[in-house]
């Protein structure tokens, strides 16, 4: 997602200021993603180059209805053009963002399950330690943080996403233990014949 | 910290004659007054096991298991037996132990459907023989902690899941008792009332509690002070909350965890 599509959407609901919309961005988001007054500015310029959106006449909402204000009046308000209302309504449709699966986590287990499967039950365990103590620290702040609804649903996104990695290393580790059993591997993970004991796992996470 | 529950080395096995499950291998767990500590696993990974063994229910076959830093008189055998004597006042420690200082909630929250609210979280006091008003007395302060004052009159079939556990939280801690097991807690609750129930837990442990909750959702795990992790009957890992370097130094402040 580009900032743009955000802005598009917004200015979609009604005329809005560069600063609205900021402002507006980041309390819907929860500020997720802060973003400077100055990007939203360029973005605005390229969205009215492309013909996606176009200042209203300062009038319409100044009170003093005075002319010639420069392109980097924070008051200037503006609006969606047609062609504008059609891409907004295009993106929020689609839910294919195109980008290719290529997630950390998932890189490191592939590279990682190759021969030695202890080693690999290994880096898979650091791994889950990690995602475990990053639900723990969503779970402070959200202790902590003021309950709004965005609030909420940012956490919630964050924390479904770890349970579906979560969720994925313990399969993870019934395959490779499966893997082991069929080859007769001396590495079955979890098994006292394990090569990778608890204190092993635990000393390369703490290299990291 | 004054450790409320703890166990140590604990081997546990399960012997049907034919063959020898370890449900349990040299697991160490420890719960201190005001903390609370999830273990999470895969099914048959022993989580089941650990509250049985907190609340006397399963002896272990080594290791020893403490409450409030004492553990229950000795065992002693004879030609392959207890004696009788000897296991008579382990099983006595352990009664009083569930009596005063341990309240458990199963999985199946086990409530009489034929009692009110109230007088099923007054339950645990009257059968210990605390006379009907204090027992009524303190089963409303507990309630009032669980924010269930006002279900206090409901029949329990009336009840939403999510209130029925509270009653059961209630019933748990009726009585200042100081450990509390929940096994599964969560299981037949929906996400919010999931929450719900963790944050009163959460809660009980502010309140000076011991609480140890078992359960297979690592978003529910995640509000313990300490997650546990069990594999094959072996604890594998051990997460405390605020002690783990937040590696994303880049990521602006107070925003993405």
């Amino acid at each position: 997602m580009a900032l743009r599509d955000a802005l598009l959407l917004l200015l979609a609901e009604g005329t809005r200021h560069g600063y609205e919309l900021k402002t507006e961005f980041e309390r819907r988001t929860a500020s997720i993603w802060p973003v400077n007054t100055g990007q939203v500015y360029t973005t605005l310029e390229r969205l009215q180059r492309d013909g996606l959106v176009e200042p209203t006449a300062a009038d319409e909402r100044a009170d003093n209805g005075e002319h010639g204000r420069s392109r980097h009046d924070r008051r200037r308000p503006y609006r969606l053009t047609d062609h504008g209302r059609t891409e907004a309504r295009a993106w929020l449709a689609d839910e294919d963002t195109g980008a290719p699966p290529r997630d950390e986590l998932i890189m490191k287990v592939l590279l990682a399950a190759h021969s030695d499967l202890g080693e690999a039950q290994a880096v898979i365990d650091g791994l889950r330690h990690r995602l475990l103590a990053r639900l723990q620290r969503i779970r402070e702040r959200q202790r902590r943080a003021p309950d709004t609804l965005a609030a909420r649903l940012c956490s919630d996104a964050l924390t479904v996403r770890i349970e579906a990695d979560l969720r994925w290393l313990d399969l993870c580790t019934e395959r490779l233990a499966a893997e082991a059993a069929a080859t007769g591997a001396k590495g079955r993970p979890g098994s006292p014949a394990s090569t990778t004991t608890p204190e092993r796992a635990r000393g390369s996470r703490g290299k990291r | 910290m004054t450790s409320v529950l703890e166990l140590s080395c604990v081997t546990c096995r399960f012997d049907d004659g034919a063959t020898v499950v370890e449900a349990l291998r040299e697991v160490s767990l420890r719960v201190d007054q005001g903390e609370m500590v999830a273990v999470v696993g895969p099914s048959g990974s022993g989580k089941s096991t650990v509250i049985h063994l907190a609340c006397g229910l399963v002896a272990p076959d080594a290791g020893q298991v403490r409450i409030l830093g004492e553990a229950p008189p000795a065992v002693s055998w004879r030609r392959g037996g207890a004696t009788l004597r000897s296991a008579r006042g382990y099983r006595r420690w352990w009664a009083d132990r569930r009596r005063t200082t341990i309240g458990v909630v199963h999985q199946r929250l086990n409530l009489v459907p034929a009692l009110r609210a109230i007088d099923n979280v007054a339950l645990p006091l009257r059968l210990a023989g605390w006379p009907a008003s204090e027992a009524l007395a303190l089963a409303e302060e507990a309630l009032a902690q669980v924010d269930a004052s006002d279900l206090a009159g409901s029949w329990i079939d009336r009840l939403s899941m999510g209130q029925q556990q509270r009653i059961a939280l209630a019933r748990a801690t009726v009585g200042g008792h100081q450990l509390v097991l929940a096994d599964e807690p969560t299981a037949a609750l929906d996400t919010v009332g999931a929450e719900q129930v963790v944050g009163l837990l959460g809660r009980l442990a502010e309140s000076g509690r011991a609480v140890l909750l078992v359960t297979h959702d690592t978003r529910v795990a995640a509000w313990a002070d300490r997650i546990v992790v069990l594999r094959d009957g072996r604890t594998v890992d051990e997460v405390t909350s605020g002690t783990e370097p937040d590696n994303r130094a880049t990521a602006p402040a107070g925003v993405v965890p």
